[in-house]
């Protein structure tokens, strides 16, 4: 297995801690002369999502994590796995519950996902920024109103709930921002 | 088109850098103090445990061997030489250069303001630095607290009484176990007095950047004091015996400068030296050899003096409210 040395850490190098793999988000070289240079590093465990700030004596050797990013699109769900297929070369992946999390509900047919496998297995899935995707319910608006106003919850078709203006309705598609779980637009025709 | 011969500075910013070196010329001149110049390359380096000098080889034409020049790593040794030779107060304003020193504030070759005031206290210098800071950063004040004081203030124990044991249960609690293993690990000889002493200082030395360092110098810049007698360098011991007439200076995180009560008695400064060495040694380092100029130059005399050595590049980084060193520098390491 590959190891990096601490002069090798950057945003984004992806490492083994405590036996997970994990990304790190920030890394910083100190050097005071009065004792030895450490690096500062904030880290992302992949598998639950902490993170955590860790200091490191510049030169050590950490063990490199087997870990990359992939875009897939997603094809369905048979309860059990969502699965995943490479538009260039066909192949397949399914990812588990555990690996799909929280984002079950922004997965939308066709919609191409990033997956980050792990030896080749997918931890973590994580959907593009915008997503469109109907609305199955929500409450009737007043007449008249414009944008703007706090709004109504509507439930999306796939189980999301997002706060939309009150001039939009049943059986409309927004955009949603996947990064903050908000409403962005109508849907373009 | 491949950018990557540009400048890491925006000519802007390559003005402004122009102006505050005119300032800090005016800011000398105004109080009388010489500016001079003493070479980058040197015979001899330092012995410090912690920085490493980079060096070159100098050939004569015909000759059968080379001879080995360090590059400076602060100018202080040959300045003292010019105080030891009555040149009265001076400063310099020069590259310096470090090994393996890359990072946000780090960059091997950096631009370095030292200068020596004889016959001053080391308050007085500190007084002096903070005529300057206030000058150049546009602050209106600067505060001063003792090393101790703010250990006991952020991390409640005192770093002269703390012993090895409960520094290691203190850095446990602060989830920094796996940094202490890792230093313990990396000394060549653990059973040498000296890797206690190297040990405390790095613990000390991590917790002050991770505990303290972001909660000081946050308005006004804070001006260090009395720092471990086990971290002198080259200054003077307090009376007391436990601390080191030394300061720093801290402003938004980042270490500015570093001033000295000279240590003038060459038997105490060939000490430290050896010391310094057997340090290197127990942390699996060269021993470098020391430098006999400037151990002459003490011998013959060196007036009593407070000295201090200033970051340039992150006086100009601080001044413009840039994120990193490169930002105020015509080009870093990353492309020169």
């Amino acid at each position: 297995m590959a190891n990096y040395s601490t002069n090798e850490f950057k945003a984004g190098l992806k490492i083994m801690m405590d036996g997970e793999p994990c990304n790190i988000l920030e890394n910083e070289y100190v050097k005071p002369g009065k004792g030895q240079a450490f690096n500062r590093t904030k880290i992302r465990k992949l598998v639950s999502g902490k993170t955590l700030e860790k200091t490191w004596r510049s030169g050590e050797t950490v063990e490199a994590a087997d870990v990359m990013d992939t875009d897939l699109a997603y094809l369905y769900t048979d309860g059990e796995f969502w699965h995943f297929m490479n538009n260039e070369t066909f192949e397949q992946i399914a990812a588990d519950q555990k690996a799909v999390g929280d984002n079950v509900k922004w997965l939308v047919e066709n919609d191409v996902c990033t997956l980050t496998l792990f030896n080749g297995s997918p931890i973590v899935v994580t959907p593009p920024n915008f997503v469109e995707i109907e609305i199955v319910e929500t409450d009737p608006g007043l007449k008249g109103d414009t944008a703007g106003t706090g709004g109504k919850p509507a439930t999306l078709s796939t189980g999301a709930v997002v706060r939309v203006p009150l001039f939009v309705q049943k059986g409309e598609v927004v955009k949603v921002d996947t990064r903050s779980g908000e409403y962005a637009s109508r849907a373009q025709k | 088109m491949n950018q990557s011969w540009q400048p890491s500075a925006s000519i802007e910013t390559l003005r402004k850098r122009a102006a505050l070196l005119h300032q800090i010329r005016v800011f000398f001149a105004q109080r009388k103090v010489l500016e001079v110049e003493t070479p980058a390359l040197s015979s001899h380096t330092i012995t410090d445990p912690y920085l490493e000098a980079m060096h070159t080889l100098h050939t004569q034409v015909g000759a059968f061997t080379s001879s080995k020049l360090y590059l400076q790593t602060s100018p202080e040794y040959a300045m003292k030489r010019l105080l030891a030779a009555g040149s009265g107060d001076i400063f310099q304003l020069c590259k310096a250069f470090r090994d393996d020193e890359v990072g946000r504030i780090h960059n091997p070759e950096f631009t370095i303001l030292e200068w020596y005031r004889i016959g001053f206290s080391l308050q007085h210098l500190i007084d002096e630095v903070g005529s300057l800071l206030m000058a150049t950063l546009k602050v209106e004040a600067v505060n001063q607290s003792s090393y101790s004081v703010l250990f006991e203030r952020h991390l409640a124990f005192n770093p002269l009484e703390v012993d090895l044991p409960s520094l290691f249960e203190i850095c446990a609690k602060l989830g920094l176990q796996d940094y202490v293993g890792s230093l313990r690990a990396n000394l060549a000889d653990d059973e040498n007095t000296h890797a206690s002493v190297l040990l405390k200082d790095s613990i000390l030395q991590v917790l002050f950047s991770t505990h303290i360092e972001s909660l000081i110098g946050i308005d006004y810049p804070t001006v260090v004091v009395d720092f471990p007698a086990s971290q002198a360098s080259l200054a003077t011991l307090h009376e007391n015996g436990r601390t080191a007439n030394r300061f720093e200076v801290y402003y938004k995180g980042i270490e500015l400068a570093n001033g000295f009560d000279e240590l003038t008695d060459a038997q105490s400064q060939h000490l430290r030296f050896a010391q310094d060495n057997q340090k290197r040694s127990v942390l699996g380092l060269s021993i470098k050899p020391i430098d006999m100029h400037f151990m002459a130059a003490l011998f013959s005399g060196l007036p009593q003096c407070a000295g201090v050595a200033l970051g340039v590049d992150r006086l100009l980084m601080l001044a413009l409210q840039k994120n990193t060193i490169e930002e105020v520098m015509s080009f870093s390491q990353r492309n020169c």
